[in-house]
């Protein structure tokens, strides 16, 4: 059965980098990283991307008890549900892993539903790294089979003890900024954001051509060896987009910097023919933001695609995978009309977008 | 309008139960903890999978849910869609009280891996082999049209031949699983 299409109008960050958009972009265009030294708990001197104090005090605060978290979603969708106000016919669509960490999401999501003045019952997707783009997925999905009009989906992680300390635990944390694609890297750098984007199905900036989420059904802590699942969900993007996947002008990958997901990507690519695509991970600026990161490097690459701006990989200098992979080393401009955007992580999980300037 | 698919079988677990429509498949003592129970559900089911002993709560009740529905049943292009109330927040918990004290430091690779919702159904996907379409959603109660919408759109759209979708809620021995096939 053939669906109406989805647009993606707005969008929106909250990250180190600043916290809007444009904030956010001169800092990229400036290739400024958000990753610094910083204490986090009692763990010290870890790099990793989280709001300065002077930045959080700029943020906008939903309530007189507001966690950090909720002011990044908060100041995130505020500009969007100015622009487009929510409908008994709209969907709020969170996204986050942690959310404010050994609570129950659900208190979180209703608190951003009603001050953002939802009148729909919030929708929560936790599927750990690919929630963010997985999030936009759902929306595009619950539009399609006529649930709802738009909607609007929202994404937040931030950096705590808690998570810090389990990446520790796996000793997957890089002891310098974390280097996708590299040769020296040494695992990831965490970092805390908001994004924010605004979907429905009525003709907009950006359109989604296609997507997928499929299982690796192959472990719950290691990505798949031979990257079926981030190939199936490519190619099942693809499909549904009704493109040839190498006729792309770009891929924003995952990118975290850990041995196995880089190869892993790189095994993926390789065999789906992608080896020459200009491609770049976003984790050297923002860190990995877990269940905002899938939406925040979307946010950022429908900005390049905006301008005709390729982004490079920060912190990569030599290839340390063993498929080739058309790394982005310097900022450039070119043709952007169409992009391929991927996200892996834990539990097996993958999801892939390609999506089309209008 | 939406119209539910059509729910071909379905899975409960709760009380000590596990029914099957509506069938009393196997149940246990009422007062035993959930671990007992659920060591008591695996062994009826007599399969060897050792990977079961290394699970969390939440995974252990998933496990069981799809183990039994999952009888005899097509796992072809059969896609996952689940939701709770609690996310892993019984193993966050756990994770908390391993970084609680700086004099008993010690967090755990094994306990962290489940400290994300997801992982449930990342088990169940190894068990069965479904590298297909899979989301895991956080509602207060089972968000029926979510995901019977949402099951409906991976049927229609051809991203799936079936799906097996549901709720799986564990909270520090409260929990309740029940599973659909549609």
């Amino acid at each position: 059965m053939a669906f109406d299409s989805i647009y993606i109008h707005d969008i929106n960050c909250v990250t180190p980098l600043g916290i809007d958009l444009a904030s956010n972009w001169t800092q990229l265009l400036m290739g400024n990283s958000g990753l610094v030294q910083h204490d986090v708990g009692r763990i010290k001197n870890i790099y990793t991307s989280k709001l300065a104090p002077a930045e959080v005090l700029a943020l906008l605060t939903p309530a007189g008890d507001s966690t950090l978290l909720e002011q990044m979603l908060f100041t995130a969708a505020k500009p969007i549900v100015e622009k487009h106000a929510p409908t008994s016919r709209t969907a709020l669509i969170l996204s986050t892993t942690k959310g404010n960490v050994n609570t129950r999401l659900t208190v979180l999501a209703k608190k951003m539903a009603e001050v953002l003045g939802f009148q729909t019952q919030p929708i929560i997707v936790s599927q750990a790294c690919v929630s963010g783009l997985l999030a936009l997925s759902v929306a595009k999905r619950l539009i399609q089979i006529g649930q709802y009009d738009d909607a609007v989906v929202l994404a937040g992680d931030v950096v705590s003890e808690f998570v810090v300390s389990g990446f520790q635990a796996f000793q997957a944390m890089s002891p310098f900024p974390c280097k996708p694609f590299d040769n020296d890297r040494a695992g990831v750098s965490l970092g805390e954001a908001a994004a924010c984007v605004y979907v429905s199905k009525e003709k907009g900036e950006f359109k989604i051509l296609g997507e997928a989420s499929i299982n690796d059904a192959n472990h719950i802590s290691g990505p798949s060896r031979t990257g079926e699942g981030l190939l199936q969900s490519i190619q099942q993007a693809a499909n549904e987009a009704r493109v040839d996947i190498t006729d792309i002008d770009f891929i924003s990958a995952h990118g975290t910097a850990t041995l196995y997901n880089d190869e892993m990507e790189a095994i993926a690519f390789h065999r789906l023919g992608l080896q020459d695509i200009p491609i770049h991970s976003l984790k050297g600026y923002y860190g990995h933001t877990l269940g905002a990161s899938g939406l925040l490097e979307t946010v950022i690459v429908l900005q390049c695609m905006r301008t005709g701006v390729f982004i490079p990989t920060a912190g990569f200098e030599k290839l340390g995978v063993s498929k080739p992979l058309n790394i982005i080393r310097q900022i450039s401009r070119g043709k952007l009309n169409r992009l391929l955007k991927t996200a892996s992580g834990f539990g097996g999980s993958n999801a892939a977008m390609v999506l089309e300037k209008m | 309008m939406l119209e539910n698919p059509t729910i071909r079988k379905s899975c409960t677990i709760e009380q000590h139960r596990i029914v099957i429509d509506d069938k009393l498949i196997w149940s246990s003592g009422p007062h035993v903890p959930f671990s007992d129970f659920a060591k008591g559900a695996f062994h009826h089911l007599d399969i060897d999978y050792p990977k079961f002993y290394k699970m969390d709560a939440l995974s252990k009740l998933a496990f069981l849910a799809a183990e039994y529905i999952l009888q005899d049943e097509d796992k072809n292009e059969l896609a996952l869609v689940l939701a709770n109330r609690s996310g892993s927040l019984d193993t966050d918990v756990k994770h908390q009280e391993s970084i609680q004290n700086t004099d008993n430091y010690y967090p755990r690779p094994a306990t962290f891996v489940y400290t994300l919702s997801n992982i449930c159904a990342g088990e169940i996907a190894i068990r069965h082999g479904l590298q297909t379409e899979q989301a895991f959603f956080v509602a207060e109660e089972f968000p029926e049209e979510t995901i019977f919408a949402y099951a409906d759109y991976l049927l229609q759209s051809g991203k799936a031949k079936r799906v097996l979708c549901g709720w799986v809620e564990y909270f520090q021995e409260a929990y309740r699983a029940v599973l659909y096939l549609v």
